[in-house]
């Protein structure tokens, strides 16, 4: 029933949003991986970020694709828990709980375990839009555990002027999504983190964006 | 062949024969790209190739949307002001303070194609140039944001104008009375009017590619000649000259003015969209049609003739 309604809601609702109303320049969408498990990380600006990245997938890979999603947000009340961890299928994370890394990722742990592809914004939040807030380490925490993991880069671009946070109304804008090339574990937390952040903002380099301000 | 009997209500026998032309136009220009690629197979054709693919994709959307029922017409004209506003407004500046405005600027386009739909020329002809152009500054007073207000406004309300009101008039070519133009009804005008406009902008871009040398307007657009205009313009007014009687209710000397018209205008609308591009630095208007580039790239040369040719046909026989 779930797996249904899920389908419905992508098929029905999101793509025509995604693919009409806005629109999507897409570079690389091949370097997307086909199977998991593989973190993809992006810069975030709008609740729309998690529904691009996932109608990028093929639909019969819908259900392997889990947005890592903040607990305190998006499970704060029962139908926003039922939406989000049914329709969309999010792994939700307590971010202010407290205690080890370890524990706080344990959803993420065990779904890239059953082979899930985990969609990651590492900014933590959606932040000012359009602009690229600080990389918080926990993708770090992931990769330790995982050390073959692939991690793909995507820049996102114009979906914070599409959707801010904070606003409710949606206004068309043609959108970018650029992909990047896997990028790997570099035996330390502080390379890694760094050679992410250069590469999202490599991919954001190549795009040629009007002003909004 | 009687009227009657003709199975698509909204195509006249001249007008399905012109819409069979085109496609025979395409598999001449699939076979020539096939041919040079034959002869000079060194050379990459991937973007002409492309080019051709998208003609025949674009082609075949619109001829569906001219087969269906006129709501579906519409509707298909609607959805090109939309795609050509919304690119217009990802490639310029606009300010976070205008979100609404913008979302405004969007709601113009099912209004002006329902005028259209109901043939209320006058609402048709005053809806953007007149109301709309004074609610947007309206609305942005009320968010009360003064720091580039100007800019806003301006850029706002001429994207509005090229991208709705101007194309719109292509969709008015569908409910003019028909009985004015039996033997090629709204669509033998639509047909007309389009096919003679992009028929232009590729014999503009031959002319050139074979003869051209004394660049025409080199701070706008570097690729532009001479021979390519003015062999463009005569082509495009000969073609005209003799389909114009057959589609429309042009005649005589009427067809030869409306396809210098179209010659001229077109051109015109096509470095207009060029310095907009310029002027912002960027190559293409956007990613949508494959060898094209964006959607504004393949309508620019349309946002000028389309009204030129439907005041000029409006003039003489409405």
């Amino acid at each position: 029933m779930n797996h249904f309604l899920r389908g419905c809601f992508f098929q029905v609702i999101v793509k025509p949003i995604v693919w009409l109303i806005l629109g999507l320049n897409i570079r690389h969408r091949e370097r997307l991986p086909s199977q998991g498990p593989a973190i993809i990380v992006a810069n975030h600006n709008s609740h729309l970020d998690t529904m691009v990245l996932m109608t990028l997938f093929p639909s019969t890979l819908l259900s392997k694709i889990r947005p890592v999603a903040a607990a305190d947000y998006f499970m704060r009340n029962r139908f926003l828990a039922w939406f989000s961890s049914r329709i969309i299928g999010i792994v939700p994370i307590r971010r202010n709980a407290g205690g080890d890394v370890s524990q706080v990722l344990a959803g993420a742990l065990a779904a890239l375990e059953q082979g899930d592809i985990l969609l990651l914004f590492p900014e933590g939040s959606r932040g000012e839009p359009e602009r690229l807030g600080r990389f918080k380490s926990g993708v770090a925490h992931l990769v330790t555990c995982y050390p073959e993991l692939p991690i793909i880069p995507v820049f996102l671009h114009g979906l914070g002027k599409a959707l801010p946070k904070g606003e409710a109304l949606l206004v068309p804008f043609f959108c970018d999504v650029f992909v990047g090339e896997p990028y790997y574990w570099t035996g330390d937390r502080k390379t890694f983190m760094q050679g992410l952040t250069d590469k999202i903002n490599a991919l954001a380099a190549q795009g040629q964006f009007s002003t909004w301000t | 062949m009687n009227l009657e009997s003709w199975p698509i209500r909204h195509l006249t026998e001249h007008a399905a024969i012109a819409l069979a032309g085109l496609f025979g136009l395409l598999i001449v220009a699939s076979v020539l790209v096939k041919v040079l690629s034959l002869l000079h197979p060194a050379r990459d054709y991937t973007e002409l190739r492309q080019r051709v693919n998208s003609w025949w994709l674009m082609v075949a959307i619109f001829s569906v949307a001219l087969m269906a029922p006129s709501t579906i017409s519409l509707l298909f004209f609607g959805l090109i002001s939309f795609l050509a506003l919304k690119e217009y407004l990802t490639i310029i500046p606009t300010r976070r303070a205008d979100r609404r405005v913008l979302f405004w600027a969007y709601l113009a386009i099912p209004f002006q194609y329902y005028w259209v739909s109901q043939a209320w020329f006058g609402m048709f002809i005053i809806f953007i140039p007149v109301y709309m152009f004074l609610l947007i500054p309206l609305r942005m007073i009320l968010i009360g944001e003064t720091d580039g207000f100007l800019k806003a406004v301006g850029t706002l309300h001429w994207g509005l104008m090229i991208t709705v009101f101007s194309l719109s008039h292509l969709a008015f070519l569908l409910v003019l009375p028909v009985e004015r133009n039996p033997i090629g009804g709204g669509a033998g005008l639509v047909l007309f009017a389009m096919f003679l406009t992009q028929f232009n902008d590729v014999m503009q871009f031959v002319w050139g590619k074979l003869f051209g040398h004394h660049k025409i307007i080199p701070q706008v657009s570097p690729k532009k000649t001479w021979a390519g205009f003015v062999g463009g313009v005569m082509t495009t007014t000969m073609l005209a000259g003799f389909v114009g009687p057959w589609l429309t209710p042009l005649v005589g000397w009427e067809s030869w003015f409306a396809g210098l018209l179209i010659g001229i205008a077109g051109f015109i609308g096509d470095v207009t969209i060029s310095a907009v591009k310029r002027d912002l630095g960027i190559k293409d208007s956007g990613n949508l049609i494959p060898g094209h580039g964006g959607i504004l790239d393949r309508v620019d040369s349309l946002t000028y003739t389309a009204p030129l040719f439907f005041h000029y046909l409006y003039y003489l026989h409405y």
